[in-house]
């Protein structure tokens, strides 16, 4: 399947996904869905970066939630589509995805890591000492009722504005994945030096990839304050971004683009529908112990023990010597 | 011009005493990442949950916060051997540590803090003890014990870990783990173990690096993030495992940051570890004392 | 620079830390010409390569590339250029086949002509004797194959000059003159070769000329056979 015929299908799925949701009727559907979304299109960023060229990113709230700070500055300056505004907060987050990079990645992936983790806590204080935006009492945005030129209820718009975000994110991480940009992040997660050997320019794919996810993650964050219509720097920056950010790829499986995706479907849909019963830190709680469990016994995921039992299926007697 | 005189000389004195207490914050990353090269970011979590054994000690049986720590000084050992096991098991065996091993102490640092959330809720929590409270004044240079009793421990702390590992056996292998796993197995001794009784003496620290925390400032369950900045910092700054360079750069850190906090404002001092961390990772990863 | 010069490194010297690992190393190799470079262990072979390749940096000395001063080009870019080398330790890429492993110098190294990429890759697996073993893994290898591999890989970038750094090591008599009439023939399509080995079978056969490092000092430089007579380097393989 080429690239073109994949976004059409994509899109064919968004467009069922959409009038599924139009079909139930049900607001919570579309408030819910949202979320989900907002999560594939984060953990395919993340993604991009962690999966493909090895390097992990702890910072996801930090990117994000300059995505969405940057849509409250807009909003409060003058009004812009959404969309306008999810370009701005994907530049803001992509460059600050480069300059963490050009400074840390020419050392040990570790390094890298280690910045993005204090590059979340210093996002944070800086937002939070920042009047313009609110600070730490937050700021408020005034949602329309209804959407612009479409005439849709505004929570529709905000899922579609989502929902066209996924597919274009994940068109991108599946086109990259065929792609000899592709076999050069690929080279940079296996073996650096022997990459560089190959004649891979290590450097500039890294920085690439973190500008790229980067930027992601800021479109992805871009949309939130219409959809939350009063974010405060602990929402914006919350644990929850941080770690379904890392848990939802590396527990769906960092091979391949449908990981994320998986990751994403699951633990998303899992926290929307656990909400409901038991507190949210109950929630993150148990996001962070699959996290660990799954990078202990099954490290590459869902994906991984799907493609284990489809070998298992296709050679029935491989495994029987075992059992 | 002599009370901004004053102001400074007691500006760098608690920067002094701050750095102090960094230094006890930054050592068991000084061994774990510095020495055995294993990225324990959780390490500020264990940290915390020190803080929260020496919170119940006091709060519950009136005990002293540090002294709760030297009781628990063999429990967070037993955890250190205890992560260090898992670890080496599922990671460090299969050469899997840089993107799995690091997301699994990534787990460990939100699974202790989200259930000290789950326990305590977010409410700042605090310790009493004598040396709370009074401050000593020496010309116009004010010495709280508050800081300086932490900074005191810290000293302690340091010194018996670099005489431990300079004078004993033990002490020498784990250097020489940190050296040369080759030769360390050609002596005949098992580089696993050593990584392993090094991991938990990393995270033995971290209960009386807690109590100090908790007798300095308020604890609720999420500060131990903001210390990570801060303590990779002074860890590579001080070249990545060597206990002076630890100490100086901790108390270099801690003189900036009292300085940024008296004439900027305080709350810009998280933004002075990240500077720092930034600026060491990108001019001098070796660190200043770095090899 | 002398016309029909290749490659030129002049006072070339490489320090870790207090301890000198190269000292003003001077080598010229021509054009087409088959170098054997021999030394004890840590005398110093691969910090060489490495600060050849652009892998370290070295302090002191320049290195010249088809009259091009390499100095502060990356490892990719000297790649580029057409110097390619093989590691003594192979580094496959783990997670790509055997022919992804070698599309990946074709599609990067920028010296690949117009042949499709999938027949380049078969053509050099078969070179090598791994075509049947295209789509698998490199953990499915042996330690001979995956030295083959790595050979393999550093042809794909279609060097000028090749550096195989111990490729031999491990392998059977048989093994070693496979590679080595593979080393000959690539010689013969106008390839330069410098081949790191210990085995002086091996070494003597292929080499037009030996270079002998110890100590991170360049003794001798000549015709093998003399070298191999000359009392210094005696000396320094046999001790005193």
């Amino acid at each position: 399947m080429n690239g073109t015929k994949f976004a059409l299908l994509l899109m064919l799925t968004g467009a069922a996904t959409f009038g599924a949701a139009w079909l139930i009727g049900n607001a919570y559907v579309f408030f819910a869905g949202y979320v989900v979304l907002q999560y594939i299109a984060l953990a395919t960023a993340w993604n991009v970066l962690g999966g493909y060229t090895g390097y992990v990113n702890f910072g996801t709230a930090a990117f994000f939630a300059l995505g969405a700070y940057t849509t409250v500055v807009l909003h409060k300056l003058t009004a812009l589509p959404i969309p306008i505004m999810m370009l701005v907060g994907g530049l803001v987050s992509g460059v600050v995805g480069l300059g963490t990079g050009y400074l840390t990645l020419r050392l040990r992936g570790a390094f890298f890591s280690i910045a993005t983790l204090a590059l979340a806590v210093v996002v944070q204080t800086l937002i939070t000492n920042w009047n313009f935006v609110g600070g730490s009492r937050g700021a408020y945005i005034v949602r329309p009722p209804t959407a612009p030129l479409l005439g849709i209820d505004y929570i529709q718009y905000l899922f579609l504005i989502m929902l066209l975000l996924v597919v274009l994110v994940l068109a991108t991480a599946r086109a990259i994945e065929r792609s000899r940009l592709g076999y050069g992040f690929a080279t940079i997660r296996d073996d650096e030096v022997a990459a560089e050997a190959s004649g891979v320019p290590t450097l500039r794919l890294k920085l690439l990839a973190t500008t790229m996810s980067g930027a992601f993650m800021g479109m992805a964050g871009a949309p939130l304050p219409y959809y939350v219509t009063y974010l405060d720097p602990a929402s914006g920056f919350s644990l929850a971004y941080a770690v379904n950010g890392v848990a939802m790829p590396l527990v769906g499986g960092t091979s391949s683009w449908l990981g994320p995706v998986i990751g994403a479907i699951l633990l998303g849909t899992l926290q929307q529908v656990a909400t409901v019963t038991i507190s949210s830190a109950l929630n993150l709680l148990i996001v962070g112990l699959m996290l660990v469990a799954f990078v202990i016994v099954a490290p590459n995921g869902i994906l991984g023990l799907l493609q284990d039992a489809r070998e298992r299926f296709r050679r029935p007697f491989a495994g029987r010597s075992q059992a | 011009m002599e009370t901004s005189f004053d102001l400074l000389s007691n500006a760098v004195v608690s920067g002094v005493l701050l750095g102090g207490f960094y230094a006890a914050v930054t050592i068991g990353v000084s061994i774990s990442f510095g020495m055995l090269d294993i990225v324990n970011i959780a390490h500020p979590a264990f940290i915390i949950l020190g803080s929260y054994i020496a919170y119940i000690a006091n709060a519950t049986f009136g005990i002293d916060p540090i002294l709760a720590a030297v009781v628990a000084l063999p429990a967070f050992y037993l955890l250190g051997v205890a992560v260090y096991q898992i670890y080496y098991l599922a990671f460090e065996r299969r050469g899997e540590e840089a993107l799995r091993g690091l997301a699994f102490f990534f787990g460990l640092l939100f699974i202790t803090e989200v259930i000290l959330v789950l326990v305590f809720g977010v409410d700042y929590r605090l310790v009493e003890a004598p040396y709370i409270g009074p401050t000593l004044h020496v010309g116009a240079v004010d010495l709280p014990l508050r800081l300086l009793v932490p900074c005191l421990v810290a000293l302690a702390l340091v010194g018996g870990l670099q005489v431990f590992l300079s004078r004993t056996f033990l002490g020498r292998a784990i250097l020489a783990v940190a050296q040369d796993q080759l030769a360390l197995r050609l002596m005949a001794a098992n580089p696993v173990r050593i990584k392993r009784i090094a991991f938990g003496l990393s995270i033995a620290t971290a209960s009386l690096a807690g109590a100090v925390l908790i007798v300095i400032q308020p604890v609720e369950p999420s500060i131990g993030r903001d210390y990570i900045g801060r303590v990779f910092a002074i860890c590579v700054l001080g070249g990545m495992g060597s206990f002076a360079g630890t100490l100086v750069a901790a108390m270099t850190l801690g003189i900036v940051e009292s300085l940024t906090a008296t004439f900027y404002g305080p709350s810009w001092a998280p933004a002075v570890a990240f500077g720092f961390l930034l600026i060491t990772l990108a001019v001098r990863p070796a660190g200043i004392f770095g090899r | 620079m002398t016309p029909g010069t290749l490659l030129e490194v002049s006072g070339l010297g490489k320090r870790f830390g207090g301890f000198v690992a190269l000292e003003s190393i001077e080598l010229t190799v021509a054009e087409n010409e088959r170098v054997g470079l021999i030394g004890p262990n840590g005398s110093g072979k691969s910090t060489l390569v490495n600060c050849m390749c652009g892998t370290l940096r070295h302090e002191m000395g320049t290195v010249r590339f088809a009259g091009r001063l390499l100095d502060g080009l990356s490892a990719h870019e000297r790649t580029r250029l057409g110097l390619a080398r093989s590691f003594q330790l192979p580094r496959p890429f783990n997670t790509l086949s055997l022919a992804d492993n070698l599309r990946v110098p074709l599609l990067y190294s920028g010296r690949h002509g117009g042949q499709p990429i999938d027949a380049r890759c078969m053509e050099l697996l078969h070179m090598v004797g791994l075509a049947d073993k295209s789509d698998r893994l490199p953990r499915d290898l042996t330690q001979i194959e995956m030295r083959k591999l790595e050979l393999a890989r550093a042809m794909a970038a279609d060097p000028r000059l090749l550096i195989a750094d111990e490729a031999m090591a491990g392998l059977s008599h048989g093994e070693v003159d496979d590679i080595l009439s593979l080393l000959i023939r690539l010689n013969g399509q106008g390839v330069t070769v410098i081949l790191i080995e210990h085995i002086m079978r091996a070494v003597m056969h292929f080499s037009q000329r030996l270079v002998v490092l110890v100590a991170g000092r360049k003794i001798a430089d000549g015709n093998p056979t003399d070298v191999v007579r000359a009392p210094d380097v005696v000396r320094a393989y046999l001790g005193e």
